[in-house]
């Protein structure tokens, strides 16, 4: 961030900002990681932490809101400063609902370790949630470096994410099939894969937010929409009439 | 039903209709002695709009609202070169008559200063020497009018006898406004209005403002970039003698094009 503001107070106030927006997202990225690895290992106590802890990023969530109302009341910033501090309180916005997402997979996660492992539907979220975390990630490395075609690469990068998610709905509507002892526990994986492809969805709105705040208006196109799962039917596989 | 009536009643932002140019400066170029003032300067004032002028000082913005009714004339080491049309027309060509300009382009500058006489006389002396008027009458509706433009009448109606040095510094200002207004100018210059008012003098200042937009072209020249962005439609911003960058007011102020625009209203350059 540049710090060279006449006033100097008025940078320590961007900066502390800046730090707390960067302690935000540390922290959410850790949730998710920890929320995945909790679930793979069936880790019920790692589970419990991750629930608990989702208080702080609301915490700081709000701690960033009372400062943005602070900087936009009392500096009445403009230009690149008002970007900044608009895309904070929306960007920690979107923060704040990854966190919550991360609690919900901690939450089933604690329902899921008491029930008969599915297939391995685990592994293959796993491998969501490492995507959408180093997204989550880059996308914040982005943001901090005010590099929009790095946060436009993100934002294609969801489309992977999106095929992921329809892969494994289709694999687990297999499971549910197959066995409807397994339709508890499947249930739970499809909230839990959607939950971490909405972080997905969740971090592309903070890259849009990079443009925003490189440029002063959000990107033009319209981002590839991957999710298909709205239109698969019953009958495995086949995609209803989209129209 | 009926609270999704209510939130489809949405206020709808005033957007602005494309102005004509009222005004029109191309090349300018103002020397004070060696000294070079304004470069270049090439802006379009639109009619009907507030145009504020905004850059640290020494910047030329108030030289340049000089230029606009010829005030530099007076200084004689002032040269300027480019042009200037009012209307289309050059305000330096060799026939203009300066004084009538001046009545076309009123102005009001940064401390109030009231003629040292009755608050009708200070409102009717223009109308007065530009014979304006043919009736007593007509010069007394003038000045009512000109103090009701000002939002000045209802606080003076009942002693517009007494001395206008005896009015607050909000109330002065606002009688330098009628004084511009009584002439019948169609642009109003202002070299910072406000800057000797309280807060409360220079709200009702700019609430003004917003209403003689209606009828008048208004070019402010402001030290407050709040002030600007409350109360015009267009930005001009001046730095070392040169424009930098003119536009919306609201593009200049939440995306600025140019960097040295972007560090004089972020506050990083004096």
């Amino acid at each position: 961030m540049e710090s060279n503001h006449i006033v100097t107070s008025f940078d320590q106030e961007l900066g502390q900002a800046e730090t707390l927006f960067l302690e935000m997202g540390g922290l959410v990225e850790s949730q998710i990681a920890e929320a995945a690895e909790a679930l793979v290992r069936r880790d019920v106590e790692q589970a419990e932490k991750v629930r608990t802890r989702d208080s702080e990023v609301d915490a700081l969530e709000t701690r960033i809101d009372e400062l943005a109302v602070r900087l936009l009341a009392l500096r009445q910033p403009v230009a690149d400063d008002l970007r900044m501090i608009v895309s904070t309180l929306k960007v920690s916005a979107n923060l704040e609902r990854i966190g919550d997402y991360a609690k919900n997979v901690a939450k089933r996660t604690t329902v899921l370790a008491n029930s008969n492992p599915v297939g391995s539907s685990s592994d293959t979220i796993r491998r969501m949630s490492k995507l959408v975390r180093e997204m989550l990630t880059n996308v914040l490395d982005a943001y901090v470096a005010r590099d929009v075609s790095a946060a436009d690469e993100i934002r294609r990068r969801d489309e992977e994410v999106d095929q992921i998610h329809n892969a494994l709905f289709r694999e687990i509507l297999t499971y549910m099939m197959e066995d409807p002892k397994a339709i508890t526990p499947c249930m739970h994986l499809l909230f839990i894969a959607k939950n971490i492809e909405r972080i997905g969805d969740h971090v592309t709105g903070i890259a849009e937010q990079v443009h925003y705040l490189v440029n002063g208006k959000m990107p033009d196109d319209d981002r590839p929409k991957g999710d298909v799962t709205s239109f698969i039917s019953h009958e495995l596989g086949a995609e209803s009439d989209r129209a | 039903m009926e609270m999704q009536a209510q939130r489809l009643n949405l206020v709808e932002l005033p957007e602005l209709a494309p102005a004509r140019s009222k005004i029109t400066s191309s090349n300018v170029n103002v020397f004070y002695g060696d000294k070079q003032a304004l470069k270049d300067v090439t802006l379009d004032i639109p009619e009907k709009q507030v145009t504020a002028l905004i850059g640290p000082s020494g910047c030329g913005k108030s030289t340049f609202l000089r230029c606009l009714n010829r005030m530099n004339d007076v200084i004689d080491i002032c040269r300027i070169t480019g042009a200037i049309e009012l209307d289309g027309q050059n305000i330096y060509a060799p026939d203009v008559d300066v004084v009538t300009l001046r009545a076309h382009v009123g102005m009001v500058f940064q401390k109030p200063n009231p003629f040292p006489k009755s608050i009708f006389e200070n409102v009717a002396y223009g109308p007065k020497i530009h014979g304006l008027t043919s009736s007593k009458t007509e010069l007394e509706d003038v000045v009512e009018s000109s103090l009701k433009r000002a939002s000045l009448w209802d606080e003076v109606a009942d002693r517009l006898q007494e001395p206008g040095t005896g009015l607050s510094g909000g109330q002065q200002q606002r009688l330098c406004i009628a004084r511009a207004i009584a002439v019948q100018p169609d642009v109003i210059l202002m070299d910072e209005p406000c800057s000797a008012l309280d807060p409360i003098a220079t709200a009702r200042i700019e609430e003004l403002l917003d209403e003689l937009r209606e009828n008048y072209t208004i070019v402010i020249v402001t030290h407050s970039m709040q002030q600007a962005a409350r109360v015009s439609q267009k930005t001009a911003f001046f730095h070392l003698g040169e424009l930098v960058e003119s536009g919306d007011t609201s593009g200049v102020f939440t995306t600025p094009q140019d960097e040295r625009t972007s560090n004089y209203v972020t506050g990083r350059i004096g």
